[in-house]
């Protein structure tokens, strides 16, 4: 009799314990609900909107007629190009520069690698429009770098280096390279000494330690910081119309361009659908590579 | 010399053949800060035309700034909407992210990449996106609009720092004070977020530079008497190399390195 009602007792205070946790789950998901539902209002659902609207003709009817004038017109198709050509070159040059840098913050003490990293954390902190405009400056006819080229004999003309795919790639390449070199540092000082250790104790040289050993468990770092790097420079905005003077037209630009000029919310919409498919193609074949949300910080 | 001929690693390798790493991450590092540190001085310069180093100094274009009411009133706008964004996206962020880092639900996952996704796509998008829908609801050039639409801007990176912080913090202090009596919200207020304050300063002044920084949202949503210093600064660099600018790009610099150091201080103090 008493096994049976501690029996009966104790199921009925699983349950309920089951219904508080249950209740307790639900309160704690509750507490995101103002960011989640803020998200949802201010962009999920207009950026719904501007996916139906990219399908509206200009009478209110249903078309495909801003996606096939994207695929007919060669302007279009330029624009395409001229944003993957500079987000692609962007990234190939924040590797170059970046990888070195980041390998050299790596292997300094503590203390000093916290100064030098106050050198990738202040422009990081800095206003992207006082970059862009500090290599307005630098970079034009009687700037700073023409004049000292010309001083030191270097050139003789004033290069043409802004107002043109040089300055535009020369601005991407400083802004994004922080954004490279932060996850990238971040995974090289998560290589464990021991390995580098086993494998000179081995006989392996410095050079042969670093490619075999250093350079692939680098690899994941590198991955997520110029998949960062690579999507942001897709949907860059004002680095290109300043520094690129007009001559450097990616997608974002011929989008505000759609809107400001011409109020073309349709072909507007239709390139930012483009963008965003793009955009999310990528992001979705890198994180079967590597754990998206681990480069972005959160998750469990 | 010696210290050349000194192994630098675990692989023995001496700093000096690894001298050429050291003057090319130099070299990097000077190209890095110097663009930006050298708009400081030439925003002193006297001249039409930005020089380095200026011939002659004077406070002309700061004098330009100050006597000018629209930068000034960009200016506010832009403290102002940057102080509020900082006041919606840290609470209702660092919310979330305790909540969705204590639950075990499985759409906490898919909640996470949710918030997260404002910084994943292309900014331009969200701007038009808002734009539309304000300019249905005439809330364009609303001081609300710019705050509501810079705080989901915002959101992923204070849910980025707390989480991170949420993950290094150990659980089971919360847990202590709750079988000591306390309410959840007392347990996560006197022990969690007294642990955690330095990382919800981080997102809070994150939050508040996000907004401060941010151009396409603000080109595109504020305007008139609302329209930001970096929407005015975008536009007159659009059009000519105005030195006004240099001086406050000055004034910019000197707000994000002092954010920048007092996030140092945070981090030092909690070592």
């Amino acid at each position: 009799m008493t096994e049976v009602s501690i029996g009966s007792d104790s199921r009925a205070n699983e349950s309920t314990l089951l219904k508080q946790s249950r209740r307790e789950e639900w309160a704690l998901l509750g507490l995101a609900s103002p960011a989640i539902l803020t998200v949802l209002i201010v962009m999920v659902l207009p950026v719904g909107w501007l996916f139906y609207l990219s399908f509206l003709a200009d009478d209110g009817s249903f078309s495909l007629e801003h996606y096939n004038r994207m695929l007919e017109s060669k302007s279009y198709g330029r624009i395409f190009v001229t944003t993957f050509e500079v987000s692609f070159i962007t990234t190939g040059f924040c590797i170059l520069i970046g990888y070195p840098l980041a390998y050299f913050l790596s292997q300094l003490s503590s203390r000093m690698a916290a100064l030098c990293m106050l050198t990738v954390l202040l422009p990081f902190w800095t206003s992207l429009l006082v970059r862009t405009y500090a290599w307005l400056v630098l970079l034009q006819r009687k700037g700073l770098i023409n004049s000292w080229g010309i001083d030191l004999g270097l050139w003789d003309e004033p290069l043409k280096l802004v107002h043109n795919l040089n300055g535009t790639l020369i601005g991407m390449v400083h802004i994004m390279l922080p954004f490279l070199v932060l996850p990238l540092y971040g995974s090289m000082k998560a290589i464990s000494a021991d390995y580098l250790k086993a494998s000179s104790n081995l006989g392996a040289g410095p050079t042969q330690t670093f490619w075999n050993i250093f350079f692939p468990l680098s690899l994941p770092g590198l991955f997520a910081g110029a998949l960062i790097v690579f999507v942001l420079c897709l949907g860059f905005f004002v680095t290109p119309a300043v520094l690129g003077g007009g001559k450097v037209i990616m997608v974002s630009m011929q989008i505000t361009s759609n809107i400001e000029l011409f109020f073309n919310w349709g072909a507007a919409s239709a390139l930012g659908v483009v963008l965003l498919v793009i955009t999310l193609a990528i992001l979705l074949a890198a994180s079967r590579l590597l754990k998206l949300d681990n480069v972005l910080g959160g998750g469990h | 010399m010696s210290w050349l001929n000194k192994p630098a690693s675990e692989t023995q390798i001496t700093h000096g053949q690894r001298l050429w790493l050291y003057i090319l991450a130099t070299v990097i590092m000077i190209l890095l800060v110097a663009p930006t540190v050298i708009v400081i001085p030439m925003s002193f310069s006297a001249s039409q035309y930005l020089e380095f180093p200026p011939r002659e100094w004077s406070l002309r274009w700061y004098e330009h700034y100050l006597n000018s009411p629209e930068w000034i009133q960009a200016t506010w706008t832009s403290l102002k909407a940057g102080f509020f964004t900082m006041c919606v996206a840290t609470p209702i962020g660092t919310a979330a992210a305790y909540g969705l880092f204590v639950t075990k639900h499985p759409l906490s996952r898919m909640f996470y990449v949710l918030l997260i996704t404002p910084i994943m796509i292309p900014v331009i998008l969200i701007a038009i996106a808002a734009f539309y829908v304000f300019v249905q609801i005439r809330m364009v050039n609303s001081m609300f609009g710019l705050v509501i639409a810079h705080s989901i801007l915002a959101l992923p990176l204070v849910l980025i720092v707390i989480s991170a912080a949420l993950k290094s913090f150990d659980m089971n202090l919360e847990m202590a004070a709750r079988s000591l009596g306390a309410s959840r919200f007392t347990a996560f207020m006197d022990v969690t977020l007294s642990q955690i304050r330095f990382s919800v300063m981080t997102a809070a002044l994150l939050s508040f530079l996000t907004s401060f920084d941010e151009v396409i949202v603000a080109m595109f949503v504020s305007g008139g008497d609302n329209s930001t210093l970096t929407r005015n600064m975008f536009n007159a660099l659009r059009d000519q190399i105005d030195p006004t600018i240099a001086s406050i790009s000055t004034i910019m610099i000197v707000i994000s390195s002092s954010l920048l150091i007092l996030t140092q201080l945070f981090r030092k103090s909690r070592d």
